[in-house]
């Protein structure tokens, strides 16, 4: 079924994703992994890859049991830029210093809420993703007090500005991409 | 809504002109959007190109100390200070500067007597500089402690183990050549050999090892056989580990004690820092290639959508063409108005392109080949352009907003980017209506020419399919074409035009008039003319002499010679050009003997093409005595003030890699920038004069035998013979001296 077929390259999408994410991180010094990188790495991977698989499967299935079918702009050209608007929010938050994290924060949730509303204007993918980004922080503020990661600078706040409006915008994207896929 | 209304009115009325418009003039149209885009790109001419020169930062000699290893001291904000600018550096480096110069010149030297003197004293300067040491009350220090002590060499580079130093002070020197051995040296018979060795026979951009040993470019070195000022350059390069500023300061006063330098105007007051920027590591590199692979499928998924037209590709090219000359004339347009890019641009690109997008220029072909067929190529463009008018200002405004709002984060790099894409979107609607619209109607003329064509022979015998095809094509068209093939609705006038394909009818124009022809003519009567003119051989003088000489016209007959002012009044026989050997018979020849072969000194210097040394020539010499040659002045100016900027960018990072020291190193994953940089001393001056005694006892046995004295071609062999003989053997010993 295609079911199947989605799943794998939804997968894939994640993984990838999660390596770019990881290593623009990496330059902005943000986590520190234990020794052994590239096991870290990888398991870092595996969750996020997961995750996305799961919100890119998410998405059809509620639009089908909302009963709307999602008509905006569903064409490969659009989930492409949003792909592309996607990495340069990471890659802005990575490279780019910010006055103070309140500035910080305010300008991912814009951009996020920008990117929602160009790319997909539905209540549902709203709803979705504000959950996702709330799901996620969560689980990862666990594993930090767990100690599987480590924060090199005791930068909570900024951490914890940071990480919702990427799983924010993270979940809209990857819903996107699923639900052309199930197109 | 009237308000509106009116609006929509009057934007689809300006559209539908401006598209009849772009319909008539295509080919002017094109060539105007091309010089603007040219004209805005110029600006983009003053930047540096991006990437990954050194940086540079310069502090006061006076009271420096490196600074300390801590990044988060940084008292208050002392200037621009970098965020590089942390710890000690590398290496300081300290060139001592030499120039050298025999004087007073000999006119019987050989052309290798420049550079052999002066380099033998390499040695001795080495020596003085090793064996410095600061006396005080601490003790003796010498250069061991201070300097850069550097081990192995890399394992790869086996073949310059004896020539750069190791396992002790990095002291290099043109002396290096010769294993710091005065005997090899004086043993050595061809000492451009020696040095050229080891350069490679391409083009090579990094540092050569000529370049480092002698710490100048090549051509500032003058160690060659053309070496008009007879001044010769070289450095003495040491590289230290720390910076003692009291062993420095002595070292420089007893050099400036030994060898003096009167008028040397060289500035000594600031280091100069110069960090490397890191090189491309994996961890940046596969973010930026994932950028692009996304902007490249996102381009292949807009331009899939194109259809019905009759070039595909031609369309997506010109698309693409579209939003990246609009992003060069945006940053063409900031650069103008004083906006210096600080961001990367290679990074932002693509984030560029995908704010601008290639939606407009699918929405408007899309309503171009949707308008009706039967209409003429001006009324569709103008009908297409003019039904999309209304949604693409609303769009443009749209982002123009969203774009604005993005610019009052007040976030400088974003600001940045904003006023990019602002000034980006700008300009790709200015070339969207322009050159875009153009090239569509180009199209859409093809793809009706095209359609004309098949359609004409068919016409004779009236195939009844025609209709069924036609009507398949253009299903989509509400206003559907009448049943009868033959009502074609095109004008008399153009229909005689549309004959010929336009590329046809280009090359029957060319060959009708012979145009390719008559240019070819043209061009090469005109670069005949401008060879003549500007005479670079020395052929127009050289006939001349050659004619005055068997006229008996005598000194009437010379043309008069372009010589540096004052040097040569032509026809003066007590004036001893530096040519005759130093013979005291030769001073009484006769006046023909002179001026021919002055004659045949001019037209030589002419065809060396080498003339303004010919103002050292006569001078000091008026009392007409042999012996007493030039005396050169060295002389320092302003092109010596930091003379390893000259170098290439390559030079410093390429010396320290040879040691296995690393200026610009990133390491994968690390959590800790290394920031390394090393800091360049201002060079202290050395002056030395040779006497002509010493560059005699230098030379070399085997060097009189193969070189010719410098500059006297074959002055030497002259003997009063025939004209002919000698003109043919000046013009010999020329070719024999530029053998070399």
């Amino acid at each position: 079924q295609h079911l199947v077929q989605r799943s794998v390259v939804l997968f894939v999408v994640g993984a990838f994703m999660a390596l770019v994410l990881n290593l623009l991180q990496i330059q902005r010094n943000v986590t520190l992994f234990p020794d052994e990188v590239i096991s870290t790495l990888f398991s870092s991977a595996c969750s996020l890859t997961s995750l996305a698989a799961v919100v890119g499967l998410l998405y059809p299935c509620i639009d089908s049991h909302l009963g709307e079918p999602h008509k905006f702009k569903r064409e490969w050209a659009s989930v492409m830029r949003c792909i592309a608007v996607f990495v340069g929010i990471n890659h802005a938050s990575a490279k780019l210093d910010f006055a103070n994290n309140v500035q910080l924060s305010l300008t991912l949730a814009a951009l996020s809420l920008g990117l929602w509303w160009t790319f997909d204007r539905s209540r549902s993918g709203l709803g979705l993703g504000i959950t996702i980004a709330f799901v996620a922080t969560l689980i990862t503020q666990f594993l930090v007090y767990n100690g599987v990661y480590q924060y090199t600078s005791p930068d909570f706040l900024y951490i914890r500005s940071w990480l919702p409006c990427i799983f924010f915008s993270g979940g809209v994207t990857v819903g996107n991409i699923g639900r052309q896929l199930a197109m | 809504m009237t308000l509106t209304e009116k609006l929509r009115e009057r934007i689809s009325r300006a559209f539908y002109n401006h598209g009849l418009l772009c319909a008539s003039y295509p080919i002017p149209i094109i060539l105007f959007t091309g010089l603007c885009i040219l004209a805005c790109c110029y600006p983009l001419l003053k930047l540096p190109l991006p990437g990954t020169g050194p940086v540079e930062y310069s502090t006061p000699v006076k009271d420096y100390s490196p600074p300390s290893p801590d990044a988060g001291l940084q008292q208050g904000d002392l200037g621009e200070r970098p965020d590089w600018y942390v710890g000690a550096p590398v290496a300081y480096i300290q060139q001592i500067f030499v120039k050298a110069t025999v004087s007073p010149w000999q006119k019987n030297f050989l052309a290798v007597d420049v550079f052999r003197s002066p380099l033998s004293r390499v040695f001795q300067l080495v020596e003085e500089i090793r064996n410095h040491a600061l006396r005080d009350s601490s003790g003796v220090k010498s250069l061991e402690e201070v300097c850069l002590q550097v081990t192995d060499l890399l394992p790869g580079l086996k073949k310059l183990r004896n020539l750069l130093p190791e396992h002790g002070c990095l002291l290099l020197s043109p002396g290096n050549f010769w294993q710091n051995d005065r005997e090899r040296f004086n043993a050595d018979p061809d000492i451009i050999k020696t040095i050229h060795q080891h350069e490679p026979k391409t083009l090579q951009t990094s540092a050569t090892l000529k370049d480092l040993l002698f710490g100048l470019p090549g051509k500032y070195s003058g160690v060659n056989l053309y070496n008009r000022k007879r001044v010769v350059s070289y450095t003495v390069t040491l590289g230290l580990q720390r910076y003692d500023s009291r062993f420095l300061s002595s070292l420089r006063s007893r050099l400036k004690l030994l060898h003096p330098s009167p008028n040397c105007t060289l500035r000594e007051e600031n280091i100069v820092h110069v960090h490397f920027k890191e090189e491309i590591g994996i961890a940046e590199l596969i973010p930026l290639v994932t950028t692009y692979i996304i902007l490249f499928a996102y381009i292949y998924f807009s331009t899939r959508k194109i259809d019905m037209v009759k070039s595909k590709w031609g369309l997506a090219l010109a698309a693409v063409v579209t939003v990246l000359s609009s992003l060069l004339m945006s940053v063409g347009l900031c650069t103008l108005f004083g906006l210096t890019p600080t961001l990367n641009g290679g990074e932002i690109f693509p984030y560029l392109v995908v704010v601008i997008g290639l939606e407009n220029v699918l929405v408007l072909t899309k309503s171009v080949v949707s308008t009706p067929v039967d209409l003429e190529v001006k009324l569709r463009i103008a009908q297409g352009l003019s039904n999309e008018s209304w949604s693409i200002m609303k769009n443009m405004a749209t982002e123009l907003g969203i774009i604005l709002i993005g610019y009052f984060t007040l976030v400088p790099a974003i600001q940045e980017f904003c006023l990019f894409a602002v000034v980006g979107l700008v300009s790709d609607f200015f070339l969207q209506m322009f050159f875009f619209t153009t090239v569509l109607s180009i199209d859409i003329r093809r793809m009706e020419l095209a359609d004309l064509n098949k359609r004409l022979p068919a016409e004779a015998c009236m195939p009844p399919a025609k209709p069924v095809s036609r009507s398949q094509r253009y299903e989509r068209q509400p206003a559907m074409r009448p049943a009868t093939p033959h009502t074609i609705t095109l004008q008399p006038s153009s229909f005689r035009n549309l004959r010929l394909p336009k590329r046809l009818r280009v090359i029957y124009f060319f060959a009708r008039t012979r145009l390719a022809q008559r240019l070819i003519m043209a061009g090469t009567v005109i670069w005949i003319g401008i060879l003549v003119y500007t005479d670079p051989a020395g052929l127009r003088t050289y006939l001349t002499s050659q004619v005055t000489e068997q006229s008996p016209l005598g000194e009437a007959g010379l043309p008069p010679m372009p010589v540096p002012g004052g040097v040569l009044p032509a026809g003066d026989p007590k004036i001893d050009l530096s040519v005759f050997p130093s013979d005291p018979i030769q001073l009484s020849e006769n006046q023909t003997q002179q001026r021919e072969q002055k004659s045949g000194l001019e037209s030589l210097s002419r065809l060396e093409t080498n003339q303004h040394t010919w103002a050292h020539g006569p001078e000091g010499k008026g009392n007409g005595q042999m012996e007493l040659g030039t005396e050169a002045e060295v002389t320092w100016g302003a092109e010596d003030e930091e003379i390893w900027r000259k170098l290439s960018f390559r030079h410093w990072p390429s010396l320290f890699s040879y040691y296995n020291i690393t200026l610009a190193k990133r390491q994968l994953f690390s959590s800790s920038h290394s920031f390394r940089y090393i800091s360049i001393l201002p060079a202290i001056p050395v002056t030395l004069y040779l006497n002509p005694q010493e560059a005699l006892e230098v030379r070399h046995p085997q060097e009189a035998n193969r070189y010719h004295p410098f500059l006297s071609s074959s002055s030497g062999k002259l003997d009063a013979g025939a004209q002919p003989d000698r003109a043919s053997s000046k013009l010999q010993g020329h070719q024999d001296v530029t053998l070399y």
